[in-house]
């Protein structure tokens, strides 16, 4: 498989998962709080290949989750969010191996850094609607539903990402 | 950070990507309520990603109403539906037995709305549902400048304001609800005419409100009263007219002279579903109207 292919195979990933994210689990929010997909994507990358590669995946969707509709909100936020989850995840699993408990635990503080960046960024420039109260209103419901979504989502995506390149270097 | 068993490129590509994120937040950032140098890049994303999330509502519509169904199995459902159907029949009770002359004004424009002869509607769906973890109550529709959608349009349902266009691609348009912190609208208490302001608080479930502050100080809304829009000034983004809410809680603070009141929407923000576009008053787009043209 060439790199491009590859590269496509994870565009189409991330577009469905942002896709997923707005348009379907909308309906099945807790207090608005929709199920952050696309960090359990880059949470899986950060499993199978590592810090690096986990930083560019953590990119490329934060990036997509920032123009996608309807985000409003500045550009790069989530993108900035997902590349420190990816690299921190990569470099906690290269400590350790993959166990059950262990991912929970790295989804959860994955979900905890990724939206506390967020929100931090939003506190930063001043954005309309972010506030100390709110973020910390909206903070445990999405790392309690990122965690509970780990048993369904992780799996079919550390297979999906080992089927495209064998974990050989990692 | 870690002792360096990494490759010294991983820090290196770290370090770019970073850098990458901090140029595009400085880029959008800085150009604030004008048009920024990403917004060509959003307007691309948003071609690409419109038409999958419109596909991915209705395809999966049937997997989407699940929780509803499940709210609905057992004698609750019953029960909820009386109640909700009794809750409709006096409320509509109540619009009609207020009604006076100023009313009866505000009745004729949402009428006029009803069957479209005064103001053009464009349907549209919501395909789209921004995230409490974004802290913007934003929604995607499935209607763009292709169907004649423009920013600071008014988009209602059969229920009343629902917000106002923002952006739009070809296909799609966002729509900042009324109930977004960063929302403040124009409205009149339907009983006395009087003006005030509606801010939204950001919470999208049921229970979520608008604060009302008069402009007069002298004067206090009245719990039941009906809030309608105003309409703004200079093109700016209400056309007035539409219902907004109810006012069902009235505080004063002696430190403030003023009174605010909580208004409850008419609009389930939760469930939003089908919504309309305002185009066009008696033929005119809404902005030639604000500005008398």
């Amino acid at each position: 498989m060439t790199t491009y292919v590859r590269g496509a195979i994870i565009a189409v990933l991330i577009v469905a998962t942002v896709t997923l994210q707005v348009s379907v689990f909308s309906h099945f929010s807790i207090n608005g709080v929709v199920p952050d997909l696309a960090l359990l994507v880059v949470i899986a990358a950060a499993l199978v290949r590592g810090p690096n590669y986990a930083a560019l995946v953590g990119f490329a969707a934060g990036l997509v989750l920032d123009l996608a509709p309807p985000a409003d909100h500045t550009a790069g936020r989530w993108a900035l969010s997902f590349v420190l989850v990816g690299y921190l995840t990569g470099l906690a699993k290269a400590d350790s191996d993959t166990t059950v408990p262990g991912t929970l635990l790295m989804v959860a503080a994955g979900a905890f850094i990724g939206t506390s960046v967020f929100a931090l960024t939003g506190l930063v420039l001043r954005e309309p609607g972010v506030d100390v109260a709110s973020a910390l209103e909206v903070l445990p419901v999405a790392v309690g539903y990122d965690v509970l979504l780990t048993p369904l989502v992780i799996p079919l995506v550390l297979l999906l990402f080992r089927r495209l390149e064998p974990a050989e270097r990692w | 950070m870690r002792p360096s068993f990494e490759p010294r490129k991983s820090r290196a590509g770290l370090g770019l990507l970073l850098l990458a994120c901090v140029t595009i937040i400085t880029l959008d950032a800085r150009h604030g309520e004008q048009s920024s140098p990403v917004d060509p890049l959003r307007t691309a994303v948003g071609t690409v990603l419109g038409p999958t999330e419109r596909a991915a509502t209705s395809l999966l519509r049937p997997v989407t109403s699940i929780p509803e169904y499940f709210g609905h199995v057992d004698e609750l459902r019953d029960a909820n539906r009386e109640l909700a159907a009794d809750n409709a029949a006096l409320v509509s009770q109540l619009r009609a037995a207020d009604a006076n002359a100023i009313r009866d004004d505000a009745v004729a424009g949402i009428a006029r709305l009803a069957d479209t002869s005064g103001y053009d509607v464009v349907g549209a769906q919501v395909i789209g549902t921004g995230p409490a973890q974004s802290f913007s109550r934003a929604v995607t529709i499935d209607a763009g400048s292709h169907d004649g959608v423009m920013p600071d349009l008014t988009v209602v349902n059969a229920d009343g304001l629902v917000g106002r266009v923002v952006s739009v691609t070809t296909q799609t348009a966002t729509v900042l609800l009324i109930i977004d912190n960063d929302s403040t609208i124009g409205g009149r208490l339907g009983d006395s005419t009087e003006l005030g302001f509606l801010a939204g608080d950001g919470s999208l479930d049921g229970d979520g409100t608008l604060e009302l502050s008069l402009v007069d100080h002298t004067e206090s809304p009245v719990e039941g009263d009906d809030v309608l829009s105003w309409g703004s000034r200079g093109g700016a983004p209400y056309i007035a007219g539409v219902p907004i809410g109810e006012v069902v809680d009235v505080r004063s603070s002696p430190a403030e002279l003023t009174e605010t009141a909580a208004v409850d929407p008419f609009v389930d923000f939760s469930s939003l579903d089908v919504v309309g576009v305002v185009t066009a008053v008696d033929g005119r787009p809404p902005a030639d109207q604000a500005v008398g043209r």
